[in-house]
């Protein structure tokens, strides 16, 4: 029964983010490199890796903490199986598997506590089955049984999720069965006159654009994750891409859902791009969090794939100049596909990511921009900051966007710092999950959180949270100053998402995760205190739901709760998520 | 293990506690942020655990220096303050257009000009005036100036001034990191001189001072404060909207740039009684509000103790509290005060207390998210439970103000005299107490005042006699020492100048020079009320309750402390811990024994009582005696400004008839504070009569207050306490 998904299983670490040939470690020489093929960085060293991590954790690549090396079968609790549904669930021939390695493989996404245990080898409740429907057929089958058998399913796309949204309930008595939406992975029709695509929900980012890409199209919607995040969690997690500004965010993108409850199937009767029909019952699907059924098909947007793409990036003097510039390109309405803004540290964090350079010209090249922009334009290099931006689009269109946005930049003491480093700046995005496990190799532990507040209080936000994380960790007896870091990575019309990245050197601290969770739980109280949200699009799992009642009023609280109570009145979609 | 110069020596075993620790304080991001963190949480402002247990820093005379060095080269020194987080101060000019173009003054001005039809612009320019008219212009050529000239000033009237350097360095370092408020106590007009001059001289940031509008009136002097930092601030301008607007802004401009630390006084105003006064809380408002609207990440406060052991205004306070109207402030006036410089007025001591963080106090107080839902900058009147919030912490504040004032032995002595003053008169004794009996009991009352947790700053290595005749000779303007019998110095009956014959006083006229001596030793012994306020409320409930019960002390207890609380610091809503704390501190120093249902009072326990219950009554003489004149007299038309006059008459009549002991009762801060209690009781009401402010008196409720007080009328469960 074992091995119905073996190939994903082999590609992905199980304790650990990403596919297993991609790492960072310290060679030989103590110069960082990153394996594997798969990323632009991969096969580089990063001379200015080791300096930066020592420096910035106090770390030392002395002190190491190797992970577990294997998963031992003897670690995980054998699995508490309903034969009947067992019985039935054979008979239907959907494949499903109580192998200890898929159990624990599905247990658990990618937030700092459950990655630490999988590393020391501690398993806790984990899912007592796995099934692989591969089609919405085979999902109502399974939900049919289930509701029939009392058994608790828990959809499972990615795993990419970090609320602690697939963390067992560890009172739950049920058997709980882990259905895997993996195989639900088509392109069902593509319709080129509305533009629209119908997709299984249990594909993966980066295929479904691969696919549409074979066709000439596109979504738009890339999450930081989309290399392993699923359609269906998008939908379930109110997901949120780098490029919204062009496609939009989930919400915008889907025309049509389809949900398997236990109450039936629930889905729209045509696919009008607007309705006035009464609430809209999609906003009751996007952000369940798998607390209602499961997303089994979609129909969603899709744009001809953008002739021409270009990368750029400014360096502002400081912060809050950059966050002003964001508020004027947000107020004008230009903002090019992407733009982020990281803050001082973040950027030193960039630059010790730059791979060795192979030509003497382009490092010549790279100290003379040095000199110009501090020396010469008299930038202190502890205050810049540096906007990354990436337009799309036709090429004329873009060259003028590009212009209009330097523009504004230049008004606010912005100066164009090339392509490179904005390129740069989003390849960081796909492997500072990496980075996180290289920290862990070292007594470095850390995870990033998002919010999203009023343009107002951007500064304010990012200034009070950075802070009161400095001064939690030194509480906690932290022994070292942590990283505290944030970004603006998305602009609206009202507002912006901003993300923080915290991480420390644990050493001298007997319960570092302990820590950790109580420095992360303050972040959270000052962001709230300081006008930001629960969350932008992470979405609230088992990790953000004691805020939830104050976040929604009692009255919204009331509302979900009722709608869960008309939909699952049994509970069978039991992971206790949000609410 | 670490070398002296903090460098880990050994690298191979490290010692990860040590090598981590230097790491906080000089890593990569030079975070020395944490170096007092832990000494900011909230527990620090004040906290009633055990006063004897209090630690405070050491003194350091800053005159000693100045008597041997030049004035001028100190005057001329280079001052090179550290700022907040390294900004650099700002022009004036560039500070005004700041506060011009906020937005919260912008709003404000546009809904002025939409309620008044009046042109925006001409709004605009009334702010503007407003800002020119408060707006400090500090200069570093008038602090210069006022650092030669004040230490010729000081050298000359005070032997010392003592400052904790400690609480300088701890001063110094908040500054680097947070906003920081000063907030000194208010007890004479030198303050806000004397706080700028000891941070000039200790090269920290130079504080913007809030100033009464009466300053202005001295014409020269006025702009010369201005340039040294002080801006000015009408005396009340509850209504106008605008005038508001300017002034918050303009303070929080200031704070949250951190371009200079803000001073201002929590008491509003001077007290002249040397009693805390009840804290005023506009003001702290405003310079909390930028941390509970997230604006920084924390606003750091700073109290300050001043105490002056001999204060300059002193007979100048009680002639005043006796209803003889002080002279308004002016130039020439001031230059007539020169008559000052030639008296010795002893020493100063300035205690920099804890820097406490207003991030913890707000800590679980204060729902921060309850600014999320409007524009921070549109003004609201703050919720309850920020109001709450920062009266609380604004009696805390004061509090710890209090608790490091430096009390002086001569506050002993004073006590001590008043009480025999008192008691001789009632018993129709020779007037005063010999100099040793006074000087045994000082030595009693200075052991008793450091177990309940005072400041006292008794010289050890002196033999008490001498400790006692050095206070008694720089106070012999209020006591005389003949044949060896010390007393207060009431008999010639006169204070303005010495030689001055008058053949022809009236009794009334006697009385009234008799009590400014009174009202001025009074002012010394209320310096010393904080130390015992609590225990000696818990003496006089156990004197005037029915019985031994302990709820039947605690209904008292809360009685009186219900009708003290504008004439002492006491924290609104903490009955039960001040019932607490007076029990703990009685049993603790053998007073009080203290079971589940009964308190008693033990064999050696009665001095300490009869001291305690003795201090306490001339304030509860002087509640009865308002009460009785609200009852007797005629009081139908009354209004609260015929109040004081009124009832001034009536106590001089008892006084003078022998009805009534303590001359202190005519201070008429004690009379406000009395008729304060009885409106806040609805005993009294004002209501709008035929002339505003005419006071409805319930004589029923005031006469049964009146014998409560006086011991005569159980008091009654009190319904919102027990214990």
């Amino acid at each position: 029964l074992h091995g119905c998904a073996p190939v994903w299983l082999e590609i992905m670490k199980w304790n650990g983010w990403g596919y297993s040939d991609s790492r960072f470690l310290f060679n030989k020489k103590g110069q960082a490199e990153f394996t594997g093929k798969r990323y632009r960085l991969s096969g580089m060293i990063i001379p200015g890796l080791k300096d930066w991590f020592e420096g910035t954790f106090g770390a030392n690549l002395q002190h190491k903490t190797p992970p577990t090396p294997l998963l031992t079968n003897t670690a995980v609790p054998p699995a508490t199986l309903n034969e009947a549904f067992v019985e039935e669930v054979k008979s239907t021939g959907i494949p499903f598997s109580h192998d200890a390695e898929d159990r624990v493989f599905r247990a658990h996404g990618h937030c700092l506590h459950e990655i630490f245990a999988l590393r020391e080898g501690k398993i806790g409740r984990v899912p007592d089955m796995v099934v692989w429907p591969s089609c919405h057929n085979d999902v109502v089958k399974i939900v049919q049984l289930a509701c029939k058998h009392n058994v608790c399913l828990m959809p499972y796309g990615g795993g990419t999720s970090v609320s602690s949204a697939l963390e067992c309930p560890p009172e739950e008595t049920r058997s709980i069965v882990s259905l895997d939406t993996s195989q639900m992975n088509r392109i069902l029709w593509i319709d080129e006159k509305n533009l629209t695509a119908h997709v299984e929900a249990g594909i993966v980012g980066q295929d479904l654009e691969r696919l549409l890409n074979e066709s000439g199209y596109c979504t738009g919607h890339e999450p930081d994750s989309m290399e392993f995040s699923s359609l269906g969690g998008w939908v379930a997690t109110r997901a949120s891409g780098m490029k919204k500004n062009i496609y939009g965010n989930i919400e915008d993108l889907v025309v049509h859902i389809k949900m398997v409850t236990p109450q039936g199937v629930i889905e729209k009767s045509c696919q009008g791009p607007r309705m006035s029909t009464g609430p809209d019952i999609h906003h009751f699907i996007m952000g369940s969090e798998g607390t209602l059924g499961v997303v089994t098909e979609v129909t969603m947007k899709i744009r001809p794939m953008p002739e021409y793409q270009k990368y750029g990036s400014v360096v502002f003097p400081n912060f809050e100049q950059g966050v002003a510039c964001l508020r004027e390109v947000a107020k004008q309405r230009c903002a090019p596909a992407s733009i982020r803004l990281m803050d001082n540290e973040q950027f030193k964090f960039g630059h010790a990511l730059k791979p060795q350079v192979s030509s003497i010209f382009t490092s010549f090249l790279d100290g003379l921009k040095k000199f110009y922009i501090t020396k010469f334009k008299g930038f202190d290099p502890n205050h810049l900051c540096v906007a990354t931006l990436l337009f799309e689009g036709n090429r004329e269109k873009v060259l003028q966007h590009e212009k209009q946005v330097y523009d504004i930049a230049a008004k606010f003491g912005g100066l164009a710092a090339g392509e490179d480093n904005g390129q740069r700046g989003y390849m960081l995005t796909f492997v500072i999950a990496y980075l996180r496990d290289l920290g862990m190799d070292y007594y470095v532990i850390g995870e990033s959180f998002e919010t999203s507040v009023p343009w107002d209080r951007v500064l304010d936000i990012c200034r009070n949270v950075k802070a009161r994380i400095i001064r939690e960790c030194k509480d906690k007896g932290v022994q070292f100053p942590p990283l505290s870091t944030c970004r603006v990575t998305q602009t609206y019309d009202a507002g912006a998402c901003v993300y923080f990245y915290f991480a420390f050197n644990y050493r001298g601290l007997s319960d570092p995760v302990h820590v950790y969770e109580q420095v992360e739980h303050a972040a959270r109280e000052e962001i709230l205190a300081n006008g930001g949200s629960l969350s932008h699009h992470h979405g609230v799992g088992k990790l953000r739901k004691e805020w939830m009642r104050d976040t929604i009023s009692n009255v919204g609280m009331g509302m979900l709760k009722s709608v869960k109570d008309y939909v699952d009145p049994n509970n069978i979609f039991g992971n206790r998520n949000l609410l | 293990m670490l070398s002296s110069s903090g460098v880990v020596v050994d690298e191979e075993e490290e010692e990860q506690e040590e090598e981590q620790r230097g790491l906080w304080c000089s890593g990569p991001f030079g975070l020395t942020v944490f170096v007092n963190a832990d000494k900011m949480s909230s527990g620090a402002v004040y906290s009633h655990k055990d006063p004897m247990l209090k630690k405070r820093d050491d003194f350091e005379d800053i005159l000693e220096e100045r008597r041997t060095s030049s004035d001028l080269r100190y005057a001329l020194r280079c001052y090179t303050p550290v700022l907040y987080k390294g900004v650099t101060p700002c022009k004036t000019s560039v500070l005004k257009s700041m506060v011009l173009q906020s937005d919260q003054l912008h709003y404000v001005i546009n809904q002025v000009s939409k309620e008044s039809g009046r042109a925006a612009d001409d709004v605009r320019e009334e702010a503007s005036a407003i800002l020119e008219e408060m707006a400090h212009s500090l200069q570093l050529s008038t602090v210069r100036f006022f650092a030669f000239m004040l230490s010729k000033v000081f050298k000359t009237l005070f032997r010392s001034i003592c400052v904790n350097e400690e609480g300088i360095q701890r001063l110094q370092q908040a500054i680097q990191e947070h906003p920081v408020v000063l907030l000194p106590s208010h007890r004479s007009y030198m303050d806000f001189l004397l706080m700028s001059y000891i941070l000039y001289t200790y090269d920290v940031a130079l504080p913007v001072i809030a100033a009464g509008m009466d300053f202005m009136g001295m014409k020269f002097v006025g702009e010369m404060l201005r340039m040294s930092g002080a801006f000015f601030i009408r005396r009340s301008f509850g209504g106008d909207k605008l005038y508001w607007s300017v002034f918050s802004e303009y303070v929080k401009t200031m704070l949250k740039n951190g371009y200079a630390p803000v001073e201002f006084f929590l008491e509003g105003t001077r007290s002249r009684t040397s009693k805390s006064l009840t804290p005023k809380l506009g003001l702290l408002n405003i310079v909390m509000d930028p941390f509970l609207k997230g604006e920084v990440f924390d606003v750091n406060v700073v109290p300050v103790s001043i105490s002056y052991e001999r204060i300059l205004e002193e007979s100048l306070y009680a002639r005043e509290l006796l209803g003889v109207p002080k002279p308004k402030e002016s130039t020439s006036g001031l230059f007539k005060a020169r008559k000052v410089l030639s008296e010795d007025y002893g020493s100063i001591h300035v205690y920099f207390g804890q820097p406490v963080s207003v991030r913890s106090l707000a800590e679980g107080r204060v729902n921060r998210c309850q600014f999320n839902l409007v524009p921070r900058h549109i003004p609201r009147r703050p919720s309850e439970e920020i109001q709450s919030f920062v009266n609380d912490s604004a009696y805390r504040l004061v509090r710890a103000q209090e608790e490091n004032m430096v009390l002086k032995p001569w506050v002993l002595l004073a006590s001590l005299l008043l009480q025999n003053h008192h008691q001789n008169r009632a018993a129709g004794q020779k007037p005063g107490m010999a100099l040793d009996e006074l000087t045994t009991q000082a030595v009693w009352l200075r052991d008793v005042s450091r177990q309940y947790g005072a400041f006292l700053h008794w010289p050890d290595h002196t033999s008490p006699s001498e400790v006692v005749s050095s206070g008694l000779s720089l106070h012999r303007a209020l006591v005389r020492v003949c044949e060896g019998r010390v007393q207060l110095a009431v008999e010639q009956g006169e204070q303005g100048g010495p030689g001055d014959p008058r053949s022809t006083v009236t009794p009334e006229e006697e009385l009234l020079s008799q009590a400014v001596v009174v009202l001025s030793c009074a002012s010394y012994r209320n310096q010393m009320l904080h130390v015992f306020v609590r225990p000696a409320l818990l003496a006089s409930a156990i004197h005037i309750a029915s019985s031994n019960q302990k709820q039947e002390v605690f209904n008292s207890f809360s009685f009186l402390r219900n009708m003290f609380s504008s004439e002492f610091i006491l924290c609104p809503g903490a009955t039960v811990q001040d019932f607490e704390e007076a029990c703990y501190l009685l049993v603790k120093t053998g007073v009080l024994q203290v079971t589940q249902q009964e308190v008693l009072v033990t064999e050696r326990g009665h001095r300490t009582l009869a001291f305690l219950t003795s201090m306490l009554d001339p304030f509860l003489q002087g509640y009865q005696v308002v009460c009785r004149f609200l009852c007797e007299e005629d009081t139908e038309t009354l209004t609260e400004k015929q109040f004081i006059p009124a009832v001034r008459k009536f106590i001089v009549n008892h006084l003078l008839a022998g009805r009534l002991r303590y001359a202190e009762v005519l201070s008429s801060d004690l009379q406000k504070n009395a008729l304060a209690a009885l409106q806040r009781l609805g005993a009294v009401r004002k209501i709008k009569g035929v002339e505003p402010g005419t006071l409805k008196v319930n004589r029923v409720m005031v006469n049964s207050l009146e014998d409560t007080l006086g011991g005569k009328l159980p008091t009654q469960k009190s319904v919102s306490a027990r214990l």
